[in-house]
């Protein structure tokens, strides 16, 4: 049986991207309408449903809209996205329509974008290390095959350089092909787009990649849709055709404070901040759509871009992100300013999957024990640092002093190492160029027989 | 039956006129898909339910049927080992259609069509009690499960008891005199608690393995703790090693909208352990709720009184059983969600006003308790919470309302986990308040030195913290040289005995005799080094010895030759050091 398409010329209100419409008996919750006004058509999603009312929300906005002369049409469908290998090398907007031009005609699957979640049971766990090149990540904070590992971000800070770094050259060592690029710009500005394109034609990602690009001048809420159809993608790619996928999703932040526009436009509730009281779930949504699966080659890991407003961790946004995803890498001003780039403060970063990237036949067997090393020692010398600025120089020992040179070794030479790419051995030889700083007995989180291996006995004090 | 049309949908919340009156919590399913829900408010005819899976597409104007059932469990032989979501559906189960959870699969906990082994212990003519054993079955290789009269049953004089065999679930195995019969599984509502005959002191240790816990902050079976942290404090790793290395029976782990990768963590790791306490292997002795983040947040509400209620049934049986649920947060927070759906007034925080009582209904299930019917026997459910406070301020109003319910606060210190300090529990901060009745317990099974040791390792951890201020107003030269060696031992203490490796296999659990003789071979080496700094010996001399790299490898011996290798090194020391030269006076 074949419907024929429903209108109601029912507006009753608007608010904000929202339009209330009246009379519909059988709205379908999340399903799109079409509003035809006497200037065009403009796409929108049922948002809440409440007995007589039905709540819409447009993705153009609302401007220029009327009560007396739109008409509201049923589409009997949720949002999909379609989907196939044709989508490869193709630049759309935020809601999945082409940006260059041609129609995406090449569809093999058209699935809901607000996917479904994986059956926990059905994971497998996260296993192979994947080799970004920078020292602070490889080495103590190792990205993991299907994991989501995000980059926190003050403004003004490179997140993008450093994400670009990453797709430029991230490899998981052993594997022939590399990563297949979902990127999903979310509120961002043209200049930043136009970076990363940039990025994208010169290491010739634009041929093995996916975009989609809400720009900040872009509807509000069609952004809301940008990482869903980005991830719809994703894990078509990697659980359907076996792709290794890497998912860029910036800014994570403008995506939050479109779900805040809308939930203000409807009076929800606000929790902290103004943000919605349900943005843990709806982030959830989002960032588990990760992970590898039983039965598939393929995984989807994702590196979510979120700027800290005013470099402040506890922000909603950033603390919920840091809840739900396996680690955050944390950038810092102080680091950008004083020391160079890329300015990874190792202290509050973590991979919470990096144990099962590292070790024995998947880096080298002392790995953990020297990430552990390496951030005791860091850390002590940065407490040492705030002690020298009370009692001075004279009021510290020999060790102590040691730790202070082994710090600003560290920094100097491990941190900050710029765009160059650095094998996994590399990034070893200079945490062990740094470690001569130190005293040997303060290596104590290290087996003897690896100390042995690496210490030299010029230009160190035993 | 109860029929209904749906009026309106907001998320997890579907609005229907029902044609006749419904009852609070019935279960009813939702639309054309058959969405499992739960009626949660009433107003004239006007019903909201909470709906368990994802409203996308649901329309108005679909009908719903209600059950006037309430949500209820499946208990019998079989549920340990398994893997479930928030309302009980197996997800190995649910996995045999793919790699996704697709909407409006009904499957109970256990399979009625599998048959479980039985014994009979009553034979006809006994006479039974609500609760008392009917006989026993068997899960996995190890675990006894004993058949119970169901609590709210009548009882009565056995007339038919089935003899030794296996049995389809739902079989008659039992009838007595007024025509009861019993199967080997039985339903429970999950919201309502499972009765008791008398609850009992909480004055027995619920060992954790883990020293800062076990030495400074103990917990009492029965008790409940509660673990908050933020984000990237080790609320996780903690949980997970408690779960591991625990000496509770029986595990029930509730993954409360967390992580998916965790919960596929604990299914990799879990079957390989065990551990010195029991026989069988971990993973026949745990139930694991896996209501991940992205599913939906109404299941996620009710992922608790599934898990203790299983566990309650497992207390019934004799049992000593921990339920961890990670996070309480979550959990508040999909109450938060659906009382904003449902327009209600906000309290602090825009948590529901009614957040403490509900809590309260959970953590007032835990308890060291007599079981109902014979023989005589105790059981306890010891809950464990993490909460994941935002911004890590623990002021909020879950951390808060989880305080007052329960008896240990294991705090979570960002900044010991930035220095990668784990377990990450804030000696400071934290506090049990089981420690008056549980230290004589353990001073009993170890002997009187340890509230020695406990009460030095309290005062060193004091003096760490006088000296540290010290230090940053005088500078280190204002210290005496014994203070000097004092903040050098207390790092020894903070490194060797409060720091644990939950990746180590020798130190990931310590027993209590371990977790003592530790203590004491610090103290001794203190004592000693103390002894001749008074002689003269200048701190520079001491500070030269790897005390820390030493005690950190021999920390890894296992318990048996700990105390023979400890005691070899002390004397190895107390000769180095009595051989430092002595600065004339």
């Amino acid at each position: 049986m074949t419907l024929s398409k429903e209108g109601f010329r029912s507006i009753t209100g608007m608010t904000g991207p929202l339009v209330f419409v009246s009379g519909i008996s059988d709205a379908g919750y999340g399903e799109l309408v079409t509003i035809e006004s006497p200037e065009g058509r403009r796409l929108g999603q049922v948002l809440q449903i409440d007995k007589d009312i039905t709540t819409v929300q447009v993705f153009d906005g609302t401007m220029g809209l009327d009560t007396g002369n739109c008409t509201v049409w049923l589409e009997r469908d949720v949002v999909r996205m379609p989907l196939g290998n044709g989508l490869i090398g193709r630049v759309m907007n935020g809601r999945g329509e082409s940006l260059d031009g041609e129609a995406l005609s090449f569809v093999e699957d058209i699935l809901p974008v607000t996917g479904m979640p994986i059956n926990p049971y059905m994971r497998e766990s996260p296993n192979a290390y994947i080799e970004t090149g920078i020292s602070t990540i490889d080495m103590m904070n190792t990205l993991v095959r299907g994991q989501k590992l995000p980059v926190f971000s003050g403004a003004g800070l490179p997140a993008n350089r450093m994400a670009a770094q990453i797709v430029r050259q991230a490899t998981i060592p052993g594997r022939e092909t590399s990563f297949l690029v979902v990127f999903a710009a979310m509120g961002i500005t043209r200049r930043e787009a136009q970076f990363f394109m940039d990025i994208f034609n010169e290491t010739g990602a634009v041929n093995n990649g996916v975009f989609f690009v809400n720009l900040a001048s872009d509807s509000a809420v069609e952004r809301l849709l940008t990482p869903r159809m980005a991830l719809t993608a994703a894990e078509y790619f990697a659980f359907v055709k076996g792709y290794d996928v890497l998912v860029i999703l910036t800014d994570m932040l403008h995506y939050c404070e479109s779900l805040r526009e809308i939930g203000a436009a409807r009076e929800e509730v606000p929790g902290r901040r103004g943000y919605p009281g349900y943005m843990y779930s709806d982030l959830s949504e989002i960032y588990e759509r990760a992970g590898c699966v039983r039965g598939s080659v393929g995984s989807v890991t994702q590196i979510p871009i979120i700027t800290m407003p005013d470099d402040d961790m506890t922000h909603p946004v950033v603390d919920l992100s840091g809840y739900i995803t396996e680690g955050q890498i944390v950038l810092d001003r102080g680091i950008h300013d004083r020391v160079g780039y890329p300015p990874v403060n190792v202290l509050p970063s973590l991979s919470r999957l990096m144990n099962k990237g590292i070790g024995r036949k998947r880096t080298f067997e002392s790995h953990r024990a020297l990430a552990d090393q390496l951030y005791a020692s860091y850390a002590k010398a940065k407490e040492l640092e705030k002690l020298r600025l009370i009692v001075g120089d004279d009021g510290l020992t020999d060790t102590e002093k040691d730790y202070l040179r082994f710090g600003d070794a560290f920094e100097r030479k491990f941190v900050n190492q710029g765009d160059t790419r650095r094998s996994l051995a590399e990034s070893e030889r200079i945490s062990w160029e740094c470690f001569r700083e130190l005293p040997r007995k303060e290596l104590y989180r290290l087996p003897e027989h690896y100390i042995s291996r690496f210490w030299r006995s010029e230009g160190t004090r035993s | 039956m109860t029929e209904g049309i749906i009026l309106g949908i907001s998320g997890p919340v579907v609005t229907v006129r029902s044609n006749a009156p419904v009852r609070m919590f019935e279960i009813a399913y939702v639309g054309n898909a058959h969405l499992l829900g739960e009626v949660i408010r009433i107003r004239r005819d006007q019903v909201d339910i909470q709906v368990y899976e994802d409203t996308n597409g649901v329309r108005s104007g679909e009908g719903c049927a209600f059950t006037g059932e309430l949500l209820a469990v499946d208990l019998g032989p079989g549920i340990l080992g398994s893997v479930l979501d928030g309302i009980g559906r197996p997800l190995k189960k649910l996995g045999e259609d793919g790699i996704f959870i697709r909407r409006g699969i009904h499957t109970g906990l256990l399979s009625h069509v599998q048959e479980m082994p039985f014994v009979p212990s009553v034979r006809v003519g006994d006479a039974l009690r609500p609760g008392s054993f009917i006989g026993c079955s068997r899960e996995g290789s190890h675990v006894e499960h004993r058949i119970m009269v169901p609590p709210f049953s009548r009882g009565g004089i056995v007339e038919y008891i089935a003899p030794e065999g296996r049995y389809a679930l739902d079989r008659t195995i039992c009838r007595v005199s007024d025509g009861e019969e019993y199967a080997l599984s039985q339903k429970w509502r999950v919201r309502v608690p499972r009765p008791v005959q008398e609850r009992l002191p909480l004055d027995r240790p619920l060992i954790t393995g883990q020293r800062v816990l076990d030495t400074l902050f103990p917990l009492a079976l029965g008790g409940a703790a509660v673990l908050p942290g933020g984000f990237g404090t080790g609320k996780t790793v903690t949980q997970q090693s408690l779960a591991k290395w625990c000496d509770a029976d029986i595990i029930v782990y509730i993954g409360c909208g967390e992580r998916g990768n965790e919960m596929t963590e604990v299914l990799e790791e879990f079957p390989e352990l065990s551990d010195p306490w029991h026989d069988a292997p971990l993973m026949e002795r745990l139930v694991l709720i896996a209501n991940t983040s992205n599913m939906p947040v109404a299941a996620r509400e009710a992922s608790i009184y599934l898990g203790m209620t299983i566990a309650e049934y497992y207390r019934d049986m004799g049992y000593n059983v921990a339920i961890m649920a990670d996070s309480t947060s979550r959990w508040a927070e999909a109450l938060r969600e659906i009382g904003g759906r449902l327009e209600e007034m906000p309290g602090e925080e825009g948590y529901p006003a009614y957040l403490g009582s509900r809590l309260a209904q959970y953590y007032e299930r835990a308890g060291r308790v007599r079981a109902l019917g014979e023989p005589d026997r105790s059981g306890s459910v010891t809950v464990i919470n993490a909460v994941s406070p935002a911004g890590g301020d623990f002021s909020e109003p879950v951390t808060q309302a989880s305080l007052r319910l329960s008896g240990a606060f294991w705090g979570l210190d960002k900044r010991l986990a930035q220095q990668r300090h784990f377990p990450a529990i804030n000696w400071s901060q934290s506090f049990s308040l089981y420690e008056e009745i549980l230290d004589p317990v353990f001073s009993k099974e170890i002997g009187p030195r340890r509230d020695e040791l406990k009460q030095y390792l309290r005062a060193m951890l004091d003096n760490d913290r006088r000296l540290v201020e010290l230090v940053q107003l005088v500078g280190r030269d204002g210290l005496s040289e014994e203070d000097k060696w004092i903040l050098l031992m207390a790092e020894l203490i903070r490194i060797v005995y409060l720091q644990q490796n939950a990746f180590s296999d020798a130190d990931a659990s310590c027993s209590t005799r371990k977790q003592f003789e530790i203590l004491d071979i610090l103290k001794r080496l203190d004592d000693v080094v103390r002894k001749r700094i008074f002689d003269g010996v200048v701190f520079e001399e001491i500070a030269e010895i790897p005390f820390l790299g030493d005690l950190l490898r021999i920390r890894e011996f296992s318990e048996t030759d700990f105390g023979a290798e400890a005691s070899r090194w002390l004397n190895d020391q107390m000769n180095r050091v009595s051989g430092l030269a002595v600065m004339p006076k």
